[in-house]
């Protein structure tokens, strides 16, 4: 584990607690995610892995626990919680563009808002990152004429031109039919290819095997096993991953 | 019927211009009233919340008739005389466009609200992942879709307030339903005066609910058209 101590620690989650009202969701849930990592989080619905990956940027508040984004207590006082995000990119099941703006507006909405870029340094990145998903094509069309795969495109473009060097990925794919899933994760292999750090929940164990440094399994709030794409799938410890596997597999 | 027409339709043309002056007044400051209490209503903190929750159920739950009465009678008396600060006196005019804005600001709050509701929650969660304020997020995603379901409802709710200006003949202002009333004390036709004053707010409800119908159409068609 001496290399791993050396690396880049870009997420650092700590003792996380989260309940609502009486239902605890989270557990005292601890991980740690490296620079340049794939970790993959799968299990059962209403396991809580939602719930962990939006309390990482903020989107859900927390009981108690820490989240270290880049070493900064992203709860600590006097922490601007939109700063820190324009650093995490969120790729939603439900691709959430907006529905009041064309391809490229979504894409250019947060950088040029944010003063981050001018409108043509935006524009022209918002033309590379949607070459890159490969949809060049489609900048002045608005969501609702995309198929279910483009707009999950669209949305990582979008999400890629904050240049964030983290991006959380939940159930990218789950709402997809299933000749479109392919389009997709092949966006998502490439990214992890170029280094990016990703947490990525989701179902589709090909994926996770494949394009994953780590896999988790959570349930009950709880983190049950980790380890190794190989180890992972190949000899599972915990009876309920087992179980679990068995189901979807 | 043409007696009326030749000797009084001026008269009462002039007055149809002020009841729509005063609906003109009344919902310009509804808009804004409704803006406020509509975003108050759906943002997440407490104080605002409350507020706003009283501020509409009050309204509503009061005739427009008793509001009226208060604010052109009751306020002016207790600012002049239990308060005895002096000097306010309130012209129709004012009183009866207070009355709308509160009454039709309410209303309108709701409509607001509904309309920010209405929309998906993913969407502000979008916005903000990517580090957009909240007001931002309201302004640039939220809004500009909320408002395409609210269109209707608002068409609807200027409607209601054209002629809720009727209820506001009792505190004297000239406007259709008061100066018609006058008419009928000095002709006593009352059957030819009624039917000309409901003809006439039947032509100009019936021209914004075309304006309506085509601004829907137009919703319908597609983002673009905002
Ligand atoms: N806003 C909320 N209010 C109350 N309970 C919630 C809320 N959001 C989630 N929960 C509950 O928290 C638990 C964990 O939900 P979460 O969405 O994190 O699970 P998940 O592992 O992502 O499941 P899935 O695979 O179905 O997406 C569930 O029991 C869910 O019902
Ligand atoms: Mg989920």
């Amino acid at each position: 584990m001496d290399t791993e101590a050396c690396r880049n620690v870009k997420i650092r989650v700590q003792h996380l607690c989260k309940s609502y009202e009486k239902l605890e969701v989270l557990r005292d849930v601890s991980l740690d995610v490296f620079e340049g990592e794939v970790v993959c989080i799968i299990g059962p619905s209403g396991g809580g892995k939602s719930t962990f990956l939006r309390c990482i940027n903020r989107l859900e508040e927390y009981n108690s626990g820490t989240v270290y984004v880049d070493g900064q207590n992203i709860s600590a006082k006097g922490v601007n919680i939109n700063t820190i995000r324009r650093n995490i990119g969120m790729v939603f099941q439900h691709f959430n563009l907006f529905n009041n703006m064309n391809v490229l507006n979504n894409l250019m909405l947060a950088p040029v808002d944010l003063k981050i870029y001018s409108k043509e340094e935006a524009k022209a990145l918002a033309m590379k990152m949607l070459d890159r998903v490969g949809l060049a094509d489609k900048s002045n069309v608005y969501p609702d004429q995309l198929s279910g795969g483009q707009k999950q495109r669209v949305a990582i473009a979008r999400a890629l031109c904050m240049r964030p060097q983290i991006m959380l990925f939940d159930e990218p794919t789950s709402a997809l039919d299933p000749e479109m899933v392919g389009e997709v994760l092949e966006v998502m292999r490439e990214l992890a290819a170029d280094g990016m750090t990703m947490v990525v929940v989701t179902h589709e164990m090909h994926f996770a095997r494949e394009a994953a440094d780590r896999v988790l399994f959570m349930d009950d709030g709880q983190f049950l096993e980790a380890g190794d794409p190989d180890s992972f799938f190949g000899h599972p410890k915990n009876s309920r991953l087992q179980d679990f596997l068995k189901k979807v597999l | 019927m043409s007696k009326i027409l030749s000797t009084y339709g001026p008269l009462l043309l002039r007055a149809m211009g002020q009841t729509l002056l005063l609906a003109l007044y009344g919902l310009f400051f509804a808009c804004i009233i409704g803006m406020i209490v509509g975003i108050m209503s759906v943002i997440k903190n407490r104080v605002c919340k409350g507020i706003a929750l009283v501020f509409v159920n009050l309204i509503r739950g009061v005739p427009m008739i008793v509001l009226a009465y208060f604010i052109y009678f009751g306020i002016p008396y207790l600012w002049n005389t239990i308060l005895a600060i002096g000097g306010l006196t309130l012209s129709a005019l004012e009183a009866g466009t207070i009355c709308l804005a509160l009454n039709c600001g309410a209303y309108m709050a709701e409509i607001i609200r509904a309309g920010i509701e209405s929309v998906d929650i993913g969407q502000m969660e979008a916005a903000r992942s990517l580090g957009l304020p909240y007001w931002r997020s309201m302004q640039r995603v939220i809004l500009p879709q909320a408002i395409r379901t609210m269109i209707p409802s608002i068409i609807n709710q200027f409607i209601i307030t054209l002629k809720d200006t009727s209820i506001l003949s009792v505190i004297g202002f000239p406007e259709l339903v008061n100066t018609a009333k006058n008419v009928v004390s000095k002709t006593f036709m009352s059957f030819q005066t009624w039917a000309v004053v409901g003809v006439m707010y039947l032509i100009v409800i019936l021209i914004l609910q075309q304006a309506a119908k085509i601004v829907e159409r137009r919703l319908k068609r597609g983002h673009r058209s905002l």
